[in-house]
């Protein structure tokens, strides 16, 4: 059992003196998982940046610790996985390069080349992998971005709207993914979709 | 400390793979340099100019041939959505760094240009008669540019009217550098000895010292939103 978890206390974000969300508190451990929900505009995907660490909350906290440890955000990041519709990957490079080149600046210019070939091929993008990421349809990159994601063996991972442009066929590889990332660590999904919030233990409702 | 500087190079390896593939700041600068050597040819016709005018025409060449190109190492990032995955995947040093030695190379090329185009067109007299001050003042000159550059498009990109503010917020601060630079390449045209442009070499060092520390400090503030 892998020791990994998040807690928040307390967390606030404010743009503009725009209250986001206000004064959450709450902790995720090993093989639990949380759906984020509320209509659109309440804050879902801020919450995400900021669980993530990509935005600072206005106020509060959010910790993560391994092995009772607190780790620094930017040592956190590496045990992050993150899906998104904000989160873009390079046009100019093939879906191969894209998982290698950012593969190499987080492992400090090491790269698992199997594993990224593994990745691609789990997500239906093998035979397409040596083409430029321009030429993929949104969903091809939708896709991409869950090899990306899952490169590293997240032990927390992050979906907002997960399947967003996906078909049925890729829709079942990400409930697969759910599913073995409830045994591999803790699991965020953010989504309006009462079928996708099914997926988790528990629920925040932003309104 | 060797991990931070693999993941660095790693992150310029990708800028360079990157810039030679889209080539969006190579065009523009290559552009901007021939186009402006042309105007300055054209302004000067037959007239002689001084040492002094011509290093100035050739720093002035260098600004704004840098200002229309340094600024996409981050505005590029904003532009396609890929800031996020940069800091989801790197920390702010490794940005920064990673970013820095990118506009250096960027620099030192743009200035090995406008070297090559001086040195053809205005053979005349464009003489380097101190090769140790004029290599120096180019090598310490493009390291104190970049150094300025990267941190100022990294607040430009986070900006709405990216276009004219980095013109805007680039002159104050460049104004040191150029003042300097163009005051060593004088010296280098006219021949004097190294000694006389220690002065000047000591301001540049300074200037980079400076910049680049006190980029690093406030890097991880304007990286994070």
């Amino acid at each position: 059992m892998i020791d990994f978890e998040l807690t928040v206390n307390g967390l606030t974000k404010e743009f503009n003196r725009r209250s986001i969300f206000r004064d959450l508190s709450f902790t995720l451990a090993f093989n639990e998982s949380l759906a984020i929900t509320g209509r659109n505009g309440s804050g879902k995907s801020t919450l995400v940046k900021t669980l993530c660490g990509l935005l600072a909350p206005t106020r509060g906290k959010v910790e993560y610790r391994s092995g009772g440890t607190m780790l620094e955000i930017d040592d956190a990041k590496h045990k992050v996985g993150l899906v998104s519709p904000y989160l873009q990957l390079y046009d100019e490079f093939t879906g191969l390069e894209n998982l290698l080149v950012l593969s190499n600046i987080r492992a400090n210019g090491t790269s698992d080349h199997d594993r990224a070939l593994h990745m691609l091929e789990r997500f239906g993008l093998g035979s397409r992998q040596d083409d430029y990421v321009r030429t993929y349809s949104s969903g091809m990159k939708q896709r991409l971005k869950y090899c990306f994601a899952l490169l590293h063996t997240p032990q927390a991972l992050f979906l907002d709207e997960p399947t967003s442009n996906l078909d049925a066929e890729g829709i079942e590889i990400v409930k697969a993914v759910v599913r073995e990332q409830r045994n591999a660590g803790f699991l965020v999904v953010a989504t309006n979709d009462e079928q996708e919030a099914g997926w988790c233990q528990r629920r925040i409702d932003l309104g | 400390m060797r991990s931070a500087l693999s993941s660095t190079f790693a992150l310029f390896q990708k800028d360079l793979q990157s810039e030679l593939r889209t080539r969006y700041a190579l065009n523009a600068l290559l552009m901007f340099v021939v186009t402006s050597v042309a105007t300055i040819l054209f302004a000067l016709r037959s007239d002689q100019p001084s040492p002094s005018t011509l290093s100035g025409m050739y720093w002035v060449v260098v600004f704004f041939t840098a200002m229309s190109s340094l600024s996409r190492i981050f505005v590029s990032e904003e532009e396609r959505g890929t800031t996020m995955t940069l800091q989801l995947v790197a920390s702010p040093s490794v940005v920064y760094f990673g970013k820095l030695i990118f506009n250096a190379v960027l620099t030192i090329s743009l200035t090995v240009a406008v070297t090559l185009l001086y040195t053809i067109v205005f053979s005349e007299y464009f003489i380097i008669k101190s090769s140790s001050i004029f290599f120096a003042t180019v090598l310490l000159g493009s390291l104190g540019f970049a150094a300025a550059a990267t941190i100022i498009a990294a607040i430009v990109a986070k900006a709405n009217t990216r276009g004219t503010l980095y013109p805007v917020l680039s002159f104050p601060i460049l104004i040191v550098l150029l003042m300097t630079v163009m005051n060593a390449t004088t010296k280098a045209l006219e021949g004097a000895p190294f000694s006389d442009a220690l002065e000047d070499f000591q301001i540049l060092a300074g200037y980079i010292l400076v910049m680049t520390g006190g980029s690093f400090l406030l890097f991880d503030f304007v990286w994070k939103d």
